[in-house]
């Protein structure tokens, strides 16, 4: 047997009832087993090193969303950014950029609970349509003119990549704007008159610039950046269209 | 009127809570709801279930085809009556989950489409390509958040159950960011709060799924039942327990051992792949026993292969699976065969719960995965348990809203007092606590590792009375625990301490209810007791929490149509 690797972990740590601002703590711990990822370098520190490390997580899968963190400046899932790809250089973990810190590695998300909830983000019917029905017919064509925006985890990388959101978070924002798009092409709704007001807001749509990070860092294949121009159409058309056909 | 007191309180915001919360807005548009989740919704364990949601929706399916399938698959010790009401709702979930949004795949002409799953006879399982949790979850979540008098306490940790004379009233809760220390009561309280499956090593489950539900019912006096029905899934990765979706072997892929045999032809001749998890994970078992299995560096595995299905295919039913293939093994499945073995999944146990989700204790409920309603009995089908949510979430929301027009409010004098006292138990228990000299992380791994050693597949009375007496050990242990984090604000460290003592409660319970059933039926495989005896079991066993470990008791399965038979595949 050779001797375990090890590597080191450098994460943030803020506690607001202590510190003025946020630290680096160095942490060398044992990197046992190649399989072995950011997140179970963290639960490692926690579980033996130092309980009071604060971070969120649940799946270790990649589909809750919890784990974003910024690794070595980068927003990813830490539960598969492996260390294999970092060894032996020292890992930088960080909270998510562009949002305010609870406390160590935990943002505060609720701006975007908000705004999730602004865009209206379910099916609406102008009549409502009773179960005894049946469900909708609806072909795998006009499910994928949804379906990709549809796969977005609300894991906040894109808001921690968007520059747009660093200077002024009252932008709506990749991942809503991706969610309203689900919506708004989705065969079965009729909201998008309901949801352009807010899309089309002066905080809305119009505020992106075109960087396009949104899309480079989404771990789960969504492009933001593709919905917000297809919106940017869709407040356009709303404008030149009679008023009859506006919703 | 007070922001923490509701008519209809739900703990957890998973598929069954969020169901039940949207449930009694539309049972009575006028009662105030309050959700709570430990983390936000959206994070819930569902989100990981990937194959489907059974249900009948097919001309050539029925009724009776799909109880006694449910029936079969838990060994007879399902509640008739329970499965019979559960199949006629369950087309009716699944197009309401369609019409707020779910995308659920489809047939060529825009229906919705089905396909095979393990024990049942024929196509039932509809399901979103192989996310389908994923979908769900945030279908109803997004829906949920249309009803104004749905009031959300995301990362709030309910650490007890209010209980004024016999009726439970509400919950103490920590509010995470803050630390702060909460009294929310309501007229009903719905338990959500999914599975357990953090008491074992090698699970699916995340980290969230530590039995909080189960565990709060059972201090306060509701007993827990068939706790010693834990489901291992015959899919799971080496290492990570990453879940690989039985829809992999629905769609038509192939269990193979190291001699590149089907082997399943020895155990479920007539089901092969598609035979029900309790089985297929007892035959993996076996072969590894005898040598057929491959050698791993995270243990012995299997082959799980889906190349002839062409990429095409997988593409479109599987692609969640190609992408976990891809990042978390290092594999192209449409290349490469996926390495499986057995992996603890779900509870078929839980908090004792009826058809309505009633309880034994006035004013609390439970619905999801945390109750036993009696549904799944000794083995869950797989793509029942995302019907079992939306199903039993809405009956339970239903009941809880109907029940809360005859209760009043509860008084606020006791209320403040049952706070303190929580309260108090909460920091001088953990936050304040002087001394200690046990980690939290070992005493939880230990816990773990002897659960996956003492109640695995196959279980022994030797295996059990060691475990029990591991536990007891564990839990003497964890008195003596220390916490390195004394700051309020988002204290992660006192939650999982607080999660640590649920878990050890509901292992407990686990092992001695299993110790007790001598016999084999379902998952619960006894070496030394290898055939199933309806004369003495084909009885539900009831767990009571007391202060010397768990008092069992048996109660009759409610039989109905479905004589119990010889149980073959």
């Amino acid at each position: 047997m050779t001797a375990t690797k090890r590597i080191t972990i450098k994460a943030t740590r803020f506690d607001p009832d202590k510190d003025e601002k946020p630290r680096l703590q160095t942490y060398e711990i044992p990197f046992s087993d190649d399989s072995m990822v950011v997140l179970d370098a963290l639960n490692y520190i926690k579980g033996h090193v130092d309980g009071s490390l604060s971070y969120r997580w649940s799946c270790r899968m990649g589909i809750c969303g919890s784990c974003g963190m910024m690794v070595d400046g980068v927003p990813k899932l830490t539960c598969n950014a492996f260390l294999r790809d970092h060894w032996p250089r020292p890992i930088t973990v960080e909270p998510l950029n562009n949002f305010p810190v609870i406390r160590d590695l935990v943002i505060d998300m609720d701006d975007f609970m908000h705004k999730l909830k602004a865009i209206k983000p379910w099916v609406i019917r102008k009549q409502p349509v009773p179960l005894g029905g049946g469900a909708f017919v609806q072909t795998t064509a006009q499910i994928d003119e949804f379906r990709q925006f549809s796969q977005c985890i609300n894991c906040m990388l894109c808001y921690a990549a968007c520059p747009v959101y660093g200077l002024n978070n009252e932008f709506l924002g990749p991942a809503a704007i991706a969610l309203a798009r689900r919506y708004n092409v989705d065969s079965r709704d009729e909201g998008l008159g309901q949801r352009l007001p807010v899309l089309a807001d002066a905080e809305g749509v119009w505020e992106c610039s075109f960087v396009g990070e949104c899309s480079v860092v989404c771990p789960k294949g969504v492009d933001p950046a593709k919905a917000i121009q297809q919106t940017k159409l869709d407040t356009t058309m709303r404008f030149v269209l009679p008023f009859g056909n506006r919703d | 009127m007070d922001p923490t007191s509701y008519d209809v309180l739900i703990i957890g915001g998973g598929l069954a809570g969020i169901r039940a919360a949207i449930a009694v807005a539309e049972t009575n548009p006028r009662l105030k709801i309050g959700m709570v989740s430990k983390v936000y919704p959206m994070r819930s364990h569902t989100v990981s279930a990937e194959g489907g949601a059974a249900a009948v929706l097919s001309k050539d399916d029925s009724y009776d085809t799909h109880a006694f399938d449910t029936i079969k698959g838990s060994d007879y010790l399902a509640d008739q009556d329970v499965v019979e009401a559960f199949v006629r709702e369950a087309p009716l979930e699944v197009v309401q989950m369609e019409h707020w949004g779910c995308p659920w795949s489809r047939n060529a002409d825009g229906t919705v489409a089905v396909r095979p799953f393990g024990g049942m006879t024929t196509w039932r399982t509809v399901f979103a390509a192989d996310k389908s949790g994923f979908h769900m979850l945030h279908t109803v979540f997004q829906t949920s958040l249309k009803y104004d008098q749905i009031h959300r306490h995301d990362e709030a940790f309910v650490t007890k159950l209010l209980v004024e004379n016999s009726r439970c009233v509400g919950v103490t809760a920590i509010d995470v960011r803050s630390g702060q220390m909460y009294a929310i009561t309501a007229k009903a309280t719905i338990l959500a709060t999914g599975g357990l499956g953090r008491i074992y090593a090698f699970t699916t489950n995340g980290n969230i799924c530590t039995g909080d539900g189960m565990a709060l019912a059972y201090r306060a006096g509701v007993p827990l039942k068939d706790m010693e029905m834990v489901q291992f899934h015959p899919t799971g990765l080496p290492f990570t327990g990453i879940l690989i979706t039985e829809a992999v072997r629905g769609e038509g892929g192939y269990l193979l051992n190291n001699q590149g045999e089907r082997f399943l032809k020895r155990y479920v001749p007539n089901k092969m792949e598609l035979g029900p998890r309790d089985i297929i994970s007892r035959a993996m078992t076996t072969e590894f026993e005898e040598g057929r299995g491959f050698e791993g560096p995270h243990g012995k595995y299997m082959h799980l292969d889906v190349r002839h299905l062409g990429e095409a295919t997988i593409d479109r039913r599987l692609p969640f699976m190609r992408e976990l293939g891809r990042e978390f093994v290092g594999i192209d499945i449409v290349k490469d065969p996926i390495p499986v073995r057995p992996v603890m999944h779900y509870m078929m146990g839980g908090v004792d719960a009826d058809i309505s989700g009633a309880t034994l204790m006035k004013g609390l409920y439970a619905a999801g995965e945390c109750a036993n309603v009696g549904l799944n009995g000794a083995n869950r089908l797989g793509s029942n348990s995302l019907s079992e949510c939306l199903v039993f979430g809405a009956a339970a929301g239903r009941a809880a809203a109907e029940q809360v027009g005859s209760l009043a409010a509860a008084g606020a004098n006791p209320i403040e007092a049952m706070l303190k006292d929580e309260t108090k138990r909460v920091e001088g228990g953990f936050l304040d606590k002087k001394g200690g000299d046990e980690r939290i992380a070992e005493i939880r791994e230990d816990m773990q590792h002897s659960m996956d050693e003492g109640a695995g597949v196959y279980r022994t009375k030797e295996g059990l009375t060691e475990l029990t007496r591991r536990l007891d050990g564990f839990r003497e242990r964890f008195e003596r625990i220390k916490i390195d984090d004394s700051s309020r604000v988002f204290n992660t460290e006192l939650t999982a301490a607080i999660e640590l003592g649920f878990m050890l409660d509901c292992a407990v319970a686990v092992a001695h209810s299993a110790l007790a059933r001598e016999e084999s039926r379902g998952a619960h495989a006894r070496r030394d007791f290898p055939e199933r005896n309806d004369e003495k079991y084909l009885k539900h066993t009831i767990a009571h929490h007391t202060e010397a470990g768990p008092r069992l008791e048996y109660r009759d399965v409610t039989l109905g149509k479905f004589e119990p038979k010889a149980r073959a595949y």
